[in-house]
C-alpha cells in the first residue's frame, strides 16, 4: 500500500486528537507514516499504535521548536524525496497550513487546504472535498502537480481506531540556515481555564452582541464548563473587547466544526456563520425570531438568554448528578 | 524604509458568492467587488510604520483590470503608489502560481517589509506569507497581532490559540497581520482626492519576464473537478421560551447524547 505521511500534531507528550483523525483518513488511501518532530515520540506512540501508524518518523531537534514553521517544511521536503508518498496530511491549523504552504514551494507540488473528506478518484488519485464561501459550496479539488499536500479541517473526520505497528525510525535532517530566520524567543499563554482547544474542542458554546458586556460572559463559561466545551465569540464581542480575539468564530477568526454548537444571543451574520456553518448539530438562543441564525438551527429558543441558559445549565447539572 | 503592501480584491462577503460553471473559478461578475478586509489592516500597519520610520509605501495587487477600485482606495488611506499585475492568462491561477507572480514582483521593487493579511475571505487559504517567505528567502513573521522594529531587526507578537509567541528576525521580512493589530483609518476627502495622482505601474505577465504556460488554470498545481451548492440544512425545531426553554434545550441535548 502506497505510504502517506501524516505530520503529528502534539505538545511533547501527548498526540493531539486531529492527530488521530488524520491517521483514520490516511488509512482508508494508504499506510499512514507518522512524522514526529522534537522530542517525547516515545510517549505518544501508543496513542499512534492504536490509530494505525505504520511508521514513526522522529526528527527530534530543538530547531522545530525554535523556529516557525520553516524547519518543519525543511523536514517534510526531505522525507517526500526519500520517501515518495503519496500524500502528505497535515492538520489546517493556522501553522499547518502555513508549513504546507511552504513545503508546496519547496517541492513544487499542489496544496489544499481546509479539506474535509478525501475520496479517490477513477484513477487512483486523491480528490479533496472543501466548503467554501462560508459553507454556501461545497468543492472537490484535486492535485495535479508533484506530491499532493492535503491540509485537513480538524474535527472533520470521526476518528476511528486501529491497530498499527508505529515502528519508530529516527530521521536526522540538517536545517539550514535559511529555514531559520524567524526565531521563537518567548511564549504567552493567555488564561483560559482548563477548557478544550476551539478548533478541537467537540462542543463549542459561543457568546455575542446579545451578551451586552464582557462580564456576562462568565455565563458563557458557566455553560460551556457544565459540557467541557470551549468557548467562541462573535466578532461583535470580540470587537466590543468582551472577550479575546483569539476565539473569534468566522470569517477573520476561527472555522470550528464541533459535534455541537451552540450560539448564544448571536445573530448570525455571514461573517460569523463562514465560521461554524458545518458544525454537526446547531443549538440557538436569541430573543429575536428573526435572527438568521435560527435558518440554521437543530435546535434553538426564542428568548431572553439571562433566563434561557441559567436553566438550562442548572438542567445540565441535574442529569451529570442522576 | 522600503514598504510594500499586498492587497486583493474579493467579492464581498455580504453578497451571494459563485463559482463559474464553465471552468469552476470565481464570478466575478456575481458579486460586488471590495477590498479583502484584513488588508485594510495591513496597510493601516504600513502606514504606521512608515510614520515611525520614513520611507515609502507601495502597494502590490494582482487581479483584474476592476481590482484598480481596490488599489485607489488602498492609496486613498495614504500609501504614496501602486504596482498592478493584471494578465487574461493569471485567471484561475492557484496558491502556488499567485506566490510566484508576485515573488517576482517584489523582486522587481524590491522590500525591507512584505506586509499583508493573513487571509483572503475568499480563498481563506492562510498560505500567502509562509510562500513568499519560502520564495524570497527571508524571515517569516506571520499571524501578527503587534510588529515592532528599528530598521533592521523585527520582532512580533504571533498570535495563537493558546496566545501569542513572540518572533524574532532580521529585515527584509515577510509580514502577515490579523485583525487585532491596529484599527485601520478612513480614507479622507483629501486622501480620495491624491490618490487620483498619485502613480499605478501597470505590469503583465511580459513584462515580468513570464509567459501565459506559467500562469493561470493550465499552470496550476490544483484543479477543481466539481463543485455543488449546499443543500439547505433540513429545518430545526425552533420553540419560544415559556419559562421552560432552556428544560426544554436540556432535553434537545439529552435527546442527542450531549449530557
Amino acid at each position: 500500500m502506497a505510504e502517506i505521511l501524516v505530520l503529528a500534531e502534539h505538545d511533547g507528550e501527548t498526540v493531539k486528537k486531529v492527530t488521530t483523525e488524520l491517521l483514520t483518513l490516511a488509512r482508508v488511501h494508504g499506510e499512514p507514516s507518522v512524522v514526529w518532530t522534537g522530542d517525547g515520540a516515545e510517549g505518544g506512540r501508543d496513542r499512534l499504535a492504536e490509530f494505525g501508524a505504520a511508521k514513526v518518523y522522529v526528527a527530534d531537534s530543538p530547531d522545530y521548536a525554535d523556529y516557525v514553521v520553516a524547519p518543519k517544511a525543511e523536514l517534510l521536503a526531505h522525507l517526500v524525496t526519500v520517501k515518495a508518498p503519496a500524500a502528505v496530511l497535515i492538520a489546517a491549523t493556522s501553522e499547518g497550513r502555513e508549513i504546507a504552504g511552504r513545503l508546496a514551494v519547496k517541492t513544487g507540488s499542489g496544496v489544499l487546504t481546509d479539506v474535509i473528506g478525501l475520496a479517490a478518484d477513477d484513477a487512483g488519485g486523491l480528490v479533496g472535498e472543501q466548503s467554501i464561501f462560508g459553507g454556501a459550496i461545497t468543492v472537490q479539488s484535486r492535485v495535479r502537480t508533484g506530491t499532493p499536500i492535503i491540509a485537513v479541517r480538524p474535527n472533520a473526520v470521526t476518528p476511528v481506531p486501529a491497530a498499527g505497528p508505529a515502528e519508530i525510525e529516527p530521521v536526522q535532517v540538517e536545517i539550514p540556515a535559511s529555514a531559520k530566520t524567524a526565531r521563537l524567543t518567548g511564549k504567552v499563554v493567555a488564561e483560559r481555564g482548563e477548557r478544550p482547544e476551539l478548533t478541537e474542542a467537540s462542543i463549542v458554546v459561543s457568546g455575542g452582541r446579545g451578551l451586552g458586556s464582557g462580564e456576562h460572559f462568565a455565563l458563557i463559561e458557566q455553560l460551556a464548563d457544565s459540557l467541557g466545551a470551549a468557548v467562541g465569540a462573535s466578532r461583535a464581542a470580540t470587537d466590543a473587547g468582551w472577550y479575546p480575539h483569539q476565539f473569534q468564530v468566522g470569517q477573520t477568526g476561527k472555522t470550528v466544526s464541533p459535534q455541537l454548537y451552540m450560539a448564544i444571543g448571536i445573530s448570525g451574520a455571514i461573517q460569523h456563520r463562514a465560521g461554524m456553518q458545518t458544525s454537526k448539530t446547531i443549538m440557538v438562543v436569541n430573543k429575536d425570531p428573526e435572527a438568521p441564525i435560527f435558518e440554521l438551527a437543530d435546535f434553538g429558543v426564542v428568548g431572553d438568554l439571562f433566563k434561557v441558559v441559567p436553566q438550562l445549565i442548572e438542567e445540565i447539572g441535574k442529569r451529570a448528578e442522576g | 524604509m522600503n514598504i510594500v503592501v499586498l492587497v486583493k480584491q474579493v467579492p464581498d462577503t455580504w453578497s451571494e458568492r459563485r463559482l463559474r460553471a464553465d471552468d469552476s473559478t470565481l464570478d466575478r461578475d456575481a458579486a460586488d467587488a471590495v477590498i479583502n478586509e484584513l488588508d485594510d489592516y495591513a496597510i493601516e500597519e504600513g502606514l504606521r510604520l512608515q510614520e515611525a520610520h520614513g520611507g515609502e509605501v507601495t502597494i502590490v495587487s494582482m487581479g483584474p483590470q476592476k481590482a484598480a477600485d481596490a488599489i485607489r482606495k488602498a492609496l486613498s488611506m495614504g500609501a504614496d503608489k501602486a504596482v498592478h499585475v493584471t494578465d487574461e492568462a493569471l485567471r484561475g491561477s492557484d496558491g502556488l502560481v499567485t506566490s510566484a507572480v508576485l515573488a517576482s514582483v517584489l523582486g522587481r521593487t524590491g522590500f525591507d517589509l512584505v506586509i499583508l493579511g493573513s487571509e483572503s475571505t475568499d480563498a481563506r487559504m492562510g498560505t500567502l506569507a509562509a510562500m513568499l517567505a519560502e520564495r524570497l528567502g527571508v524571515p517569516q513573521m506571520s499571524f501578527a497581532s503587534k510588529v515592532e522594529t528599528d530598521g533592521s531587526k523585527i520582532t512580533i507578537h504571533r498570535q495563537a490559540d493558546y496566545g501569542y509567541d513572540t518572533v524574532e528576525g532580521a529585515l527584509p521580512a515577510v509580514v502577515s497581520v490579523v485583525e487585532k493589530i491596529n484599527e485601520p483609518r478612513y480614507p479622507s476627502f483629501k486622501g480620495i482626492m491624491a490618490a487620483k495622482k498619485k502613480p499605478v505601474e501597470t505590469l503583465s505577465l511580459a513584462d515580468l519576464g513570464m509567459d501565459a504556460s506559467q500562469a493561470g488554470l493550465a499552470a496550476s498545481a490544483t484543479q477543481v473537478v466539481s463543485f455543488a451548492n449546499r443543500p439547505p440544512r433540513a429545518a430545526g425545531t425552533i420553540v419560544t421560551d415559556e419559562g421552560d426553554g432552556g428544560a426544554k434545550a436540556a432535553e434537545f441535548l439529552a435527546s442527542r447524547k450531549f449530557i
